[in-house]
């Protein structure tokens, strides 16, 4: 089907986080007169010219491209919060400052298409490439600490494209250890020494083969 | 249920508002706590957690009954606009409503033709009437051809489709689906410790809204439950 990725491994290609993403409500301040829509996802409006109000964002998207509205920065991109979610970020190695689970989202999709309605809009840009930037280091860096028999891996304050740039990695080496340091495995090296050596199971590899 | 003409965008509009209603009202009844949403909204989690589960989860007869109901009444309802903008925010609207219906239906689709023989043995609550159709037509299909291009033309001790030979005790060739994968997830209640594995050696601590990587064994039952959610 065109659009939908494969599911094994539990993939979400990008544009279904960002699907998921353009249902967050965004405030946004109409040009026009309009009734209230009732669509299958809720009820929203009626609109009123220079009245904000919230709808999900990619109706206000929509409405952006066609001129009839113009966007509310969530306050969270505002220079001054994001400087501080930067700095912060610089200073703990090992911790994620907390941001909206779907900022990458979010931010890309108002640069994208409301950048004038950003104050200050090249600063925030660049301010959030840097913080992607040194949140992304975080995360490499965490994963090279995965050792054998890790169970459970907390993840605190990671957003959701940060996840899924990192899950099919991260699912596979779990797996990998998990296979290969679980006692069984351990247990029947010794046993089987005299055996012929087993044989590979081919399931597992089907994990390892690189996309 | 197609219905023409001589209905007043304003019925229908009170008309999908009863029904959106009825749907939180059902919701509501289960539990107190859980706050009422759109069968969009409930359609895009079922689709999120059957997209993150490893495993089939349980048919979600009831929402797709819903939202199929709610999206004919929405394409039926589109004679009545003139307004460009309007109509084609409808548009939009109606085709997320789609995606999430299709790519729902087509994702437990391809579930289940990776582990045919297994879900073909499984209760009925698990599947829906067409996919326990579809199930078995494809099982007879693969077996037909099996047998045809292959397994016929085996000696006779090994053309079973789910055991190596006769000499083997049990369904060797069937393989459930890998239950041991680790999945991404979030509590969204206070759930506490949790034990990892059957040693109980590991024990992690669910703070509600903390990301985990966990193995899916681990936390099947919470996700049942809804407990927890998949990302």
């Amino acid at each position: 089907m065109a659009g939908q990725s494969d599911h094994s491994l539990s993939i979400f290609s990008a544009a279904e986080v960002e699907f998921i993403a353009e249902d967050e409500m965004i405030e946004i301040v109409p040009n026009i007169r309009m009734d209230a829509l009732n669509l299958l996802c809720g009820d929203f409006g009626p609109f009123l010219p220079q009245i904000p109000c919230k709808v999900p964002l990619w109706l206000a998207v929509a409405l952006k491209k066609r001129g009839k509205c113009s966007i509310r920065t969530p306050d969270w991109m505002s220079v001054e919060k994001l400087t501080q979610v930067l700095e912060a970020e610089r200073e703990s190695p090992r911790e994620f400052q907390p941001l909206p689970f779907h900022y990458v989202e979010i931010s890309r999709l108002l640069l994208d298409h409301a950048h004038d309605d950003i104050p200050e809009v090249y600063m925030v840009r660049s301010l959030i490439e840097d913080i992607r930037n040194v949140r992304f280091h975080k995360v490499e860096s965490g994963l090279e600490t995965i050792s054998g028999r890790t169970y459970a891996v907390k993840l605190k304050n990671l957003s959701a494209m940060e996840v899924n740039l990192v899950r099919p990695f991260m699912v596979r080496v779990l797996q990998a250890f998990d296979k290969h340091d679980s006692p069984e495995t351990v247990q029947q090296a010794d046993t089987s020494a005299s055996k012929r050596p087993q044989v590979v199971d081919r399931g597992l590899r089907r994990d390892l083969r690189p996309r | 249920m197609r219905r023409r003409g001589g209905r007043s965008a304003s019925g229908l509009k009170e008309r999908k508002k009863r029904d959106r209603m009825e749907s939180w009202e059902e919701e509501g009844s289960g539990g107190g706590e859980r706050e009422r949403k759109t069968d969009v909204e409930a359609m895009r989690e079922a689709w999120r957690r059957e997209k993150a589960a490893p495993e089939l989860l349980e048919f979600e007869g009831e929402l797709v009954r819903r939202l199929r109901e709610q999206i004919q009444l929405q394409e039926d309802g589109d004679e009545d606009d003139d307004q460009d903008l309007l109509s084609s925010l409808r548009h939009m609207d109606l085709d997320r409503a789609l995606f999430l219906l299709k790519s729902y239906l087509r994702l437990r689709l391809s579930k289940i033709q990776a582990h045919l023989f297994f879900y073909a043995s499984t209760s009925a609550q698990l599947l829906s009437p067409q996919e326990h159709l579809f199930c078995q037509r494809s099982l007879h299909a693969t077996s037909r051809h099996l047998h045809r291009s292959l397994l016929s033309l085996l000696p006779p001790h090994y053309q079973s489709l789910s055991r190596q030979s006769t000499s083997s005790d049990h369904d060797d060739m069937l393989h459930p689906p890998h239950l041991d994968t680790f999945v991404f997830c979030k509590p969204n209640t206070h759930v506490g410790p949790l034990q990892l594995d059957d040693l109980g050696d590991d024990i992690v601590d669910l703070v509600v809204d903390d990301l985990y990587v966990l193995r899916y064994k681990s936390v099947t039952a919470l996700v049942r439950t809804g407990r927890i959610d998949l990302i």
